[in-house]
């Protein structure tokens, strides 16, 4: 009881986005900033999504061969 | 709001009851024989006195002992239901495995029907009956919050925090809901499209206000909302590209948009910060939270059933 809790700022998601908590600049693949606006963001991984660079779920109908490990 | 049109002689007996304060052991009596579509909207009423004023009724009976028992018939009616219908699965981790496990159990899906082949007035019904749940989402989760360790308290309340706002009403997802409805032109005080509503859709607010409000279902209530969550980004893209399609207004669009990236951030934390929490101090508690997700997959899917066969679509797409 007396050891913290782990609370990481960043959770990766197995086969789906990474977690990031806080505030944060996000670059998306043409360096473009974009800043987070929610208490958490899920920040896309599979390269895939409609609303790069967060996620929008889209990693769920890839094949498994495609999402990220 | 306003007491709903009544169903039934449960129904009947119930609102009088209320309006008039009378005794309501007579009212207990009418339970046995009564229909699930009568039963059904007394226990949603039921549930409104916790959530809400209801004209005419006075606040005390929120916690009547009687009203109490009739509720608890009610509810353990509903559970009895839900359960009968439910088949715990062996052998899986509800964090490892619970995303394959939705994409096998999720059912009919109204987005789908909306995205391509819908017609405005048919957006407009789904949205009236719709207009219950979105019109205080997230509140039965909230009654879960004290059940909770510390942890799992901690992982719900960080996603409670961005259901509501993150401390701005104007990004809270009910009052979204509600101005979107508005600008859609209808009407979006709470419960006014109640009479229309089919029993499918409230038991589906009867399933999630029975989960929340009792400590024993926490586990299922938070089963419920991963499932919830798991089952709402990519159905609210084609909702946006649907309600785009027919014209409908960007306050509607924006509620919908809204939910593609809060929902794929809300799906993991469910799952993983706050299940994976409550399993890992009780991990007695999986078949619950199991309980509580097929329970949001299935309704899900009878609700869409009943409203794609009132629409007559028979299109496997539209049902796949």
């Amino acid at each position: 009881m007396s050891t913290p809790y782990d609370h990481p700022e960043t959770i990766v998601c197995p086969g789906g986005p990474m977690l990031l908590r806080g505030r944060h600049v996000v670059g998306d693949a043409d360096g473009v900033p974009h800043e987070t606006t929610r208490p958490v963001t899920a920040v896309c991984r599979c390269e895939r999504s409609a609303s790069l660079p967060w996620c929008d779920g889209t990693h769920k109908v890839l094949p498994e061969r495609l999402r990220p490990s | 709001m306003e007491l709903p049109t009544p169903r039934g002689p449960l129904s009947e007996a119930l609102f009088a009851a209320l309006r008039s304060t009378d005794d309501f052991l007579p009212v207990l009596a009418e339970t046995s024989g009564a229909s699930v579509d009568d039963g059904t909207l007394c226990l949603w009423v039921l549930h409104q006195l916790h959530y809400r004023e209801i004209t005419g009724v006075p606040d005390t009976l929120e916690w009547d002992p009687q009203l109490l028992r009739l509720r608890a018939l009610l509810e353990d009616d509903l559970e009895r239901r839900l359960r009968s219908r439910f088949t715990a699965p062996t052998g899986l981790s509800f964090v490892v495995d619970f995303f394959d496990w939705v994409d096998e159990h999720d059912g009919a899906s109204l987005a789908v029907h909306v995205h391509r082949e819908a017609t405005r007035d048919q957006v407009l019904e789904m949205l009236r009956e719709r207009s219950l749940y979105h019109l205080m989402e997230s509140d039965p989760t909230a009654w879960v919050v004290p059940r909770l360790g510390a942890r799992a308290k901690a992982a719900l309340m960080e996603l409670q925090y961005d259901e509501y706002g993150a401390g701005d009403p104007n990004r809270l997802h009910h009052h979204l809901f509600a101005l979107g409805m508005e600008a859609s032109g209808l009407d979006a005080t709470f419960g006014v499209y109640v009479d229309d509503a089919s029993t499918e859709i409230l038991e589906q607010n009867n399933a999630m206000t029975l989960l929340g409000l009792h400590r024993r279902h926490r586990a299922a209530a938070l089963g419920h909302l991963a499932a919830f969550e798991a089952t709402s980004s990519l159905p609210s893209r084609r909702m946006v590209q649907g309600l785009e399609r027919l014209g409908f207004p960007q306050e509607l669009v924006g509620y919908y948009a809204e939910h593609v990236e809060a929902d794929a951030v809300h799906e993991q934390l469910a799952v993983r910060t706050i299940i994976g929490a409550v399993l890992e101090e009780a991990p007695e508690l999986a078949e619950d939270a199991w309980f509580g997700a097929f329970t949001c997959l299935d309704l899900e899917d009878r609700v869409a059933r009943q409203m794609l066969d009132r629409w007559g679509v028979r299109d496997e797409r539209d049902v796949a």
